[in-house]
């Protein structure tokens, strides 16, 4: 029988001998024996390249010495990983990092969370370095969501690593070479114009200001001390199990009515929850899969759209199976036409004063709230603008607020409580999870008993399974991380062709590996660690609440009886729907 | 630059090419010389076709082509200028050359005059350090250069077409 266990090999690290699995590099074997070995290139989501030289150690018996991210270890092998020697080389080569890079920390949006700032500041860097050598690049804003300022790049690689690697978009690479490489598109375009789909991964990964999300907060402030406006906010669910680690909280605490308090505190009037939005979807994306099922048979799979990177991956790649796609708004969009529709009816509040905000762990949110028409469907815009978590963070501290010591509050009526099916949203596999909860009811008018789906949670980047409702069986699909989903893609597409039976009736689809909880625009230093804690606080988070169920949410069940009458109602169409259409590119 | 899908047929050279290439090892980056061959450079809307029937990312070709100074992005000029930045031609003063083709011409490194005659490139050493400062324009190796001889050697060429060689400076 196969075992499992790996083969281990002693090695000494610092002259302390140390027994580690075989096949890893000194890097990670250092860590292992928790030593930490300084890198700006290595990322534990991706390959190691070797591009920024930091992490050189000495290893006896070599003559130079060897870049610990690249070089794997061996029986006996003896590493020294700190020493004055070693302390200088590195610090040398930050230096000469830093004639590259300029000086414009105080300016630059990464100030205090950059990696090669943190490394300037333990080395010891205080003098005038080697003579800079500086080239002016252009600034790439095409997006709205991104912001591509090459000259701040390192060429660590990591963005385009992920990019190509871990999403396979390939929208960015490495043009040019020498002093006049920058990170880009193929083909002096835009990255507008490119395969980008605005994952935002680049900038989740990025250790310094060269990829960051489209910074807006300042229009926030304008907003919030603007007297004639209604601001109202919304938060999203994966931002609640993320956003105290910039307060030193452990990942994966849930702090919903903290955030709560400090967006009052920073002076929004109507503090909502994207969750109540997720309800909603799924009362209209759970009845679309039972009619589909039911009667449209052809029309299946569903597939999820809540992911405004996936639906611009869709439009790009696939425009034949934009059938298939739910055509459900994303919670965010929901909770914000309704702000303008039914709460300003309910509350006599002028719906063109209300400027409604969304914190999101996402980049792209920022591009699908003007995506198309139907994102004005309340008569303006129903998001005005959406912010990242990283950027909220940013005006909690300018806001002075204490976070760990703000009493928590309740979120505002009508659009405020939630149920454990809404914030599961916030991790791959919860948007079915979900949708079955409520599906399960429609076609049996019991609950579900068993409610927790394990098939379909956790990190592997495809998840199957078959779900039992009375006789019939619904299979299932989850792929999260945008490079995973191509394998599903390709099968329905190759069912279509030969006019058979598509080997799925339901599909979810989130961009980033991990899904919302990992999303670009969450605080940085993401691992697969991290991922699994703040997908743990999701997880809690549905089981602490009362109710688990979107359709025994006692709001949405308000507000289907007073104002938009039933799940795919010719209101909800118009509010709660949207359209996809092909959006022709260059094959990537 | 909004991208605009052009269709473009790629001539039957290449196709073969392709086609009988397929199985290599790192064919790719032959189908890239051999477009460089055909074209002179590599169009950016051959490289978005190749791009296709290749199932390469184009990302990745441009990334391929902006690395290596073989490949062009541009259409060269009829007569390709090649200024030499070896050590010994900078030291004895490549640079000057350049900056001085570069007034007679009115366009810069890497770019091609509006006319289509010339284009001008750097290049490291060419071999030809006991000249030096040297360029060579097309096959034709010039050395010892002085920037006073620039006018009369580019005039050359422009005489073969017929036309007048301007400078600005007289």
């Amino acid at each position: 029988m196969e075992t499992n266990e790996k083969r281990k090999i002693k090695i000494l690290i610092n002259k302390k001998e140390i027994e580690v699995e075989e096949n890893l590099t000194i890097l990670d074997a250092a860590r292992h024996a928790h030593i930490k070995i300084p890198t700006l290139c290595k990322h534990e989501d991706l390959h190691a390249t070797g591009a920024c030289g930091i992490c050189v150690v000495k290893v006896e018996g070599m003559k130079k010495m060897v870049r610990a991210c690249t070089t794997p270890i061996q029986e006996g092998m003896s590493i020294i990983t700190h020493d004055a020697e070693l302390h200088e080389v590195r610090k040398n080569v930050i230096e000469l990092i830093l004639s590259r890079h300029p000086n414009e920390c105080l300016t630059c949006l990464r100030n205090g969370s950059c990696e090669l700032q943190k490394f300037a500041e333990e080395f010891g860097i205080r003098e005038k370095f080697f003579m800079p050598i500086l080239i002016e690049k252009p600034k790439d804003l095409s997006t709205k969501a991104l912001v591509v300022d090459a000259k701040k790049c390192i060429s660590c690689g990591r963005c385009a690593d992920v990019c190509q690697n871990i999403q396979e978009v390939w929208a960015i690479e490495f043009i040019n070479r020498g002093f006049d490489m920058r990170i880009a598109p193929a083909g002096d375009i835009l990255l507008a114009d490119s395969p980008c789909i605005k994952c935002g991964q680049c900038s989740a990964h990025c250790p310094v200001g060269a990829l960051i999300e489209y910074e807006e907060t300042e229009k926030v402030w304008n907003a919030l001390r603007n007297e004639e406006l209604f601001p109202a906010v919304q938060i999203a669910p994966a931002v609640r199990v993320a956003f105290g680690e910039a307060f030193g909280l452990p990942p994966g605490t849930i702090t919903t009515k903290k955030i709560y308090a400090l967006l009052r505190k920073l002076g929004f009037k109507a503090v909502f929850d994207t969750n109540f939005g997720a309800d909603v979807t799924i009362m209209e994306e759970a009845t679309e899969f039972y009619e589909r099922f039911q009667f449209y048979n052809e029309k299946l799979p569903l597939i999820t759209s809540c992911c405004p990177s996936w639906v611009d991956y869709l439009e790009k790649y696939y425009p034949e199976l934009i059938d298939n796609f739910s055509s459900v708004k994303s919670p965010h969009q929901i909770v914000g036409v309704l702000t303008k529709t039914y709460f300003a009816e309910k509350n006599n509040i002028n719906p063109a004063k209300i400027f409604m905000v969304s914190i999101m762990p996402c980049t792209a949110k920022k591009y699908e709230i003007t995506r198309t028409d139907d994102m004005f469907a309340s008569g303006f815009q129903d998001v005005d603008v959406s912010l990242t978590t990283r950027e909220l963070v940013r005006m909690a501290n300018s806001g002075g607020i204490d976070f760990e010591n703000i009493n928590e509050e309740e979120p505002d009526e009508i659009l405020g409580q939630y149920s454990g099916a809404g914030t599961i949203f916030g991790t791959t596999g919860g948007v079915l999870e979900a949708a079955i909860r409520t599906a399960y009811y429609l076609f049996t008018g019991n609950n579900l008993q068993n409610l927790e789906i394990n098939e379909i949670r956790g990190l592997k980047g495809i998840k199957t399974g078959t779900i039992k409702i009375d006789s019939k069986e619904i299979r299932v699909a989850v792929a999260h991380g945008i490079g995973h989903i191509k394998k599903v893609l390709d099968e329905i597409k190759e069912a279509k062709i030969n006019k058979t039976k598509p080997p799925y009736d339901f599909i979810e689809v989130m961009a980033c590996p991990g899904g919302c909880i990992a999303g670009g625009g969450q605080p940085y230093q993401i691992s697969d660690k991290l991922r699994i804690k703040r997908t743990d606080g999701i997880y809690n988070d549905d089981r602490q609440q009362n109710i688990r169920y979107s359709h025994e949410n006692p709001m949405v069940k308000k507000l289907y009886e007073e104002f938009l009458n039933k799940p795919l109602s010719s209101k909800s169409h118009k509010l709660l729907h949207t359209k996809y259409k092909s959006k022709p590119i260059y094959y990537k | 630059m909004t991208l605009q899908k052009e269709e473009v047929k790629l001539p039957q050279e290449l196709l073969d090419f392709i086609k009988n290439n397929k199985d290599k090892k790192g064919y790719e980056i032959m189908i890239l010389h051999k477009v460089q061959e055909l074209y002179g450079y590599v169009p950016r809307k051959v490289a978005m076709e190749l791009s296709r029937k290749i199932n390469i990312p184009l990302a990745k070709i441009y990334g391929v082509i902006t690395f290596y100074h073989i490949f062009k992005l541009n259409k060269p000029g009829k007569y390709k200028i090649q200024v030499c930045m070896g050590t010994a031609c900078y030291l004895k003063g490549g640079q000057d050359i350049l900056g001085e083709i570069e007034n007679i011409l009115g366009t810069g490194v890497n770019t091609t005059t509006e006319d289509g005659l010339f284009s001008i490139e750097i290049v490291r050493c060419i071999g030809c350090c006991g000249i030096a400062p040297a360029m060579m324009i097309n096959d034709k190796v010039y050395g010892n250069l002085k920037k006073e001889q620039l006018i009369e050697i580019l005039g050359e060429y422009t005489k073969l077409e017929g036309k007048e060689m301007k400078n600005d400076k007289n």
